[in-house]
């Protein structure tokens, strides 16, 4: 009878929340505008670390040639401008030296440059290795590091090429079909675990999704019950004879419910918009993002027991998410932080909830694959709320 | 304790602390059954406190208080099931429908659905919203928002029925409608009712008995008119002069007289004047006559509550009607459940 009251109660809690939040015009407008905002702003910002788009190229051939030999770096530099008018990745400005290449790196005229060396043709033609600088932009550290892989290897293939010929011409068993195995006898593949086209947005998109989900009853909580104890309203729940548990729970569902509608909200945006694909099942996503929310909910009741108004609830839930958004691995690989830091983030609910959403939509994993992750945020959930109830039924009757 | 009395309220000792400040200061009083008790006082004087821990909101540091033979602390839910408070802040959504709004509350008390819908439906009609039954409370006016509040408190028909300021931040028509829908509750219903208010002409038209509470004590208790009592009679008196000349030395002479307790300057004519003593009168006359003063009339005021109030306390219950000293200390006790004297 206490719990069928107790449930009763809190549907009437969370039926007039939610009545008060849709005829809330604007307030649902930004419920929808955040996730869009959120997915753009995250999808556009963080670069995609494979391409290179619209980048300016200084290029310095310094090379003197050697003798009657063929000038090797007019060769390697012509090379590089038919690659670069075939596939229009990049621009090539053409420069006299090093120091002019770093000169305009510094103005800003280009985002990094290739510089061919003086004895470049001499080396080769004396048996020596010959030198190209790759010249990187320090201040953009994304794009150095994009610079020096992608321009390595670029230059490998090129010697590659190179190697392949002088192999051939050197030796009569070797001909077109074997050199390369002679030269590169390894051939390195990558593949991931699942079949399939990746990028950012399938790394990203289910933490996100848990995220939203779990900051919106986090935040949620504290800020609508301290209003309404600010407004009056409270006393009027407060005065009736329900389970003080009942409007807490009410409150927890109306902002579950919310959370879910922005968390569906991310998924189709990110569907639609960045091609990200689910492989798992949608039924084990959402109760994913419902287990994520009772791992939470404690957390968000002691502190609505000790937010005595909004404006403090508010302060200390920002407080409490910006480090939870950046630990958890929504954004960046935990693996990616200092020990200290995956430590800390080893304690956080959101970092198990965004770890196994991403295992199910990205491998389609099934429950046996996330059973760590469900046992921690179970185990969380049951005692946070141990603590929660406790303190939240003493703060009630000051 | 007197069992089966016809007390439905018992407060005994009642004291509340908020870390250093004694806010409810070991107050006690009985309200009988049907009866419209008042608790007067300027604001901070501990009324709201009072009600509080009468509606089970705010648990008490000390002492008891029983309604309807139930502890509030002990059987706080079937306490609950008894009272209905009509607060100082408006409970109502802004968002929801004057409907919504009481169905919900009245959800709250498990009020079946057919039973609810006609008792809701009959309080509308009480206070004349019935019209603007679907429209939402956010565009209500300030006397249709409190009419609102009334008939939320009850939804569940209280035994006893809390009211804290119901006319506060009212116009006087607004006002006038509020005492009288009290007073017919009271009537019809036999509602045990409890209200807290600064403003004399609520107590005094409403009350059948009035506490008068200051600094956390409830210095007086008896009906508006023994109340009114202590102060008149043969010793004390309040009279009305009006001086055609009056000088401020003639004002100053009459304070500095030894039977005049308190002397208020209402006009350029009008003096008001508070007095003690067989021979306050002659005494009085006779100075004005020594300025040179020529008296227009002398009233014989019959007392009001204001003066009961100025009389106990010293003060005018005006005084310090801007501030609001017990609300600011529940918050940061509220923020402190450690330091809680238990």
């Amino acid at each position: 009878m206490s719990v069928k009251s107790l449930l009763t109660h809190s549907f009437m809690v969370a039926w007039k929340d939610l009545m008060e939040l849709f005829r809330n015009k604007m307030g649902l407008a930004m419920l929808v505008v955040m996730p869009i905002f959120m997915m753009g702003m995250v999808g556009f910002i963080f670069p995609s670390s494979s391409s290179m788009g619209h980048v300016t190229i200084g290029l310095a051939n310094e090379d003197q040639g050697y003798g009657s030999y063929l000038n090797a770096g007019s060769a390697l530099a012509a090379g590089l401008e038919e690659i670069n008018n075939s596939t229009g990745q990049i621009t090539i400005t053409h420069a006299s030296s090093l120091s002019e290449v770093q000169d305009m790196i510094q103005r800003g005229a280009i985002d990094g440059g290739i510089v061919i060396s003086r004895n470049f043709s001499s080396s080769i033609a004396s048996g020596k290795q010959g030198t190209i600088i790759v010249v990187t932009d320090e201040t953009n550290p994304q794009m150095s590091s994009v610079m020096r892989t992608s321009m390595t290897n670029l230059f490998q293939q090129i010697g590659t090429q190179v190697a392949r010929q002088n192999v051939e011409w050197l030796s009569p068993d070797v001909n077109a079909s074997n050199s390369l195995a002679v030269v590169a006898p390894y051939n390195v593949q990558t593949e991931g675990a699942v079949a399939g086209n990746f990028n950012y947005f399938d790394f990203m998109a289910p933490g996100l999704m848990a995220m939203t989900v779990m900051m919106s009853v986090m935040t949620g909580l504290p800020a609508a019950i301290s209003h309404e104890r600010e407004v009056g309203t409270l006393d009027g729940m407060m005065v009736a004879p329900i389970n003080r548990l009942a409007v807490v729970l009410g409150k927890t569902l109306a902002q579950t419910a919310r959370g879910l509608l922005q968390g569906t909200l991310i998924l189709v945006l990110s569907m639609a918009l960045f091609g990200v694909t689910i492989h798992g099942s949608i039924l084990l996503i959402f109760a994913l993002l419902l287990l994520g929310v009772f791992s939470f909910v404690g957390v968000g009741i002691v502190l609505t027991s000790f937010t005595k108004d909004q404006e403090t609830a508010t302060m200390v839930m920002t407080s409490i998410m910006f480090p939870m958004m950046f630990l958890s691995g929504v954004f960046f690989p935990i693996q990616q932080m200092p020990w200290f830091m995956q430590n800390i983030s080893q304690m956080l609910p959101l970092t198990y909830a965004a770890t196994a959403l991403r295992k199910v939509m990205v491998f389609g994993a099934g429950v046996p694959a996330i059973t760590t992750e469900l046992t921690i945020l179970i185990a969380l959930g049951i005692i946070m709320t141990l603590i929660a109830v406790p303190v939240f039924k003493r703060a009630m009757t000051r | 304790m007197t069992a089966e009395s016809n007390a439905m309220i018992e407060v005994k000792n009642l004291t509340k602390k908020f870390n250093d400040f004694t806010a409810v200061d070991d107050v006690s009083f009985d309200v009988k059954h049907g009866e419209i008790f008042g608790l007067l006082g300027p604001n901070g004087a501990g009324k709201s406190t009072t009600i509080r821990m009468l509606a089970t909101l705010t648990r008490p540091t000390a002492g008891t208080i029983k309604i309807g033979g139930q502890d509030v602390v002990k059987d706080d839910d079937r306490v609950r099931r008894l009272v209905g408070l009509v607060s100082e802040k408006v409970i109502l959504y802004e968002r929801l429908t004057a409907k919504e709004n009481l169905w919900f509350f009245g959800k709250l008390y498990n009020i079946p659905s057919d039973i609810l819908n006609q008792r809701i439906d009959d309080l509308l009609e009480m206070v004349q919203l019935s019209q603007w039954k679907n429209a939402k409370a956010g565009t209500f006016s300030t006397g249709m928002r409190q009419r609102m509040n009334v008939i939320r408190a009850l939804l569940n028909a209280p035994q006893v029925l809390f009211l804290d300021e119901p006319t506060l931040g009212l116009d006087p028509q607004s006002s006038v409608e509020i005492r009288e829908f009290v007073r017919k509750i009271s009537k019809e219903s036999k509602t045990t009712i409890i209200l807290t208010t600064h403003m004399m002409v609520d107590a005094d038209m409403l009350c059948d008995r009035i506490g008068i509470m200051d600094h956390g004590k409830i210095v007086a208790l008896d009906t508006s008119k023994n109340l009114k009592k202590m102060i008149s009679g043969a010793d004390h008196n309040i009279l009305n002069l009006d001086v055609a000349n009056l000088t401020t030395r003639a004002v100053a002479s009459i304070r500095s007289l030894k039977c005049a307790t308190s002397v208020s300057q209402e006009s350029s004519t009008r003096l008001k004047v508070h007095t003690t003593g067989d021979e306050a009168f002659d005494t009085i006359i006779d100075t004005l006559r020594a300025e040179k003063c020529r008296i227009n009339s002398v009233e014989h005021l019959e007392p009001s509550l204001e003066d009961v109030f100025l009389h106990i306390t010293g003060r005018d219950v005006r005084d310090k009607a801007d501030q609001k000293p017990s609300m600011q200390s529940e918050h940061r006790h509220f923020m402190m459940p450690r330091s809680r004297v238990r």
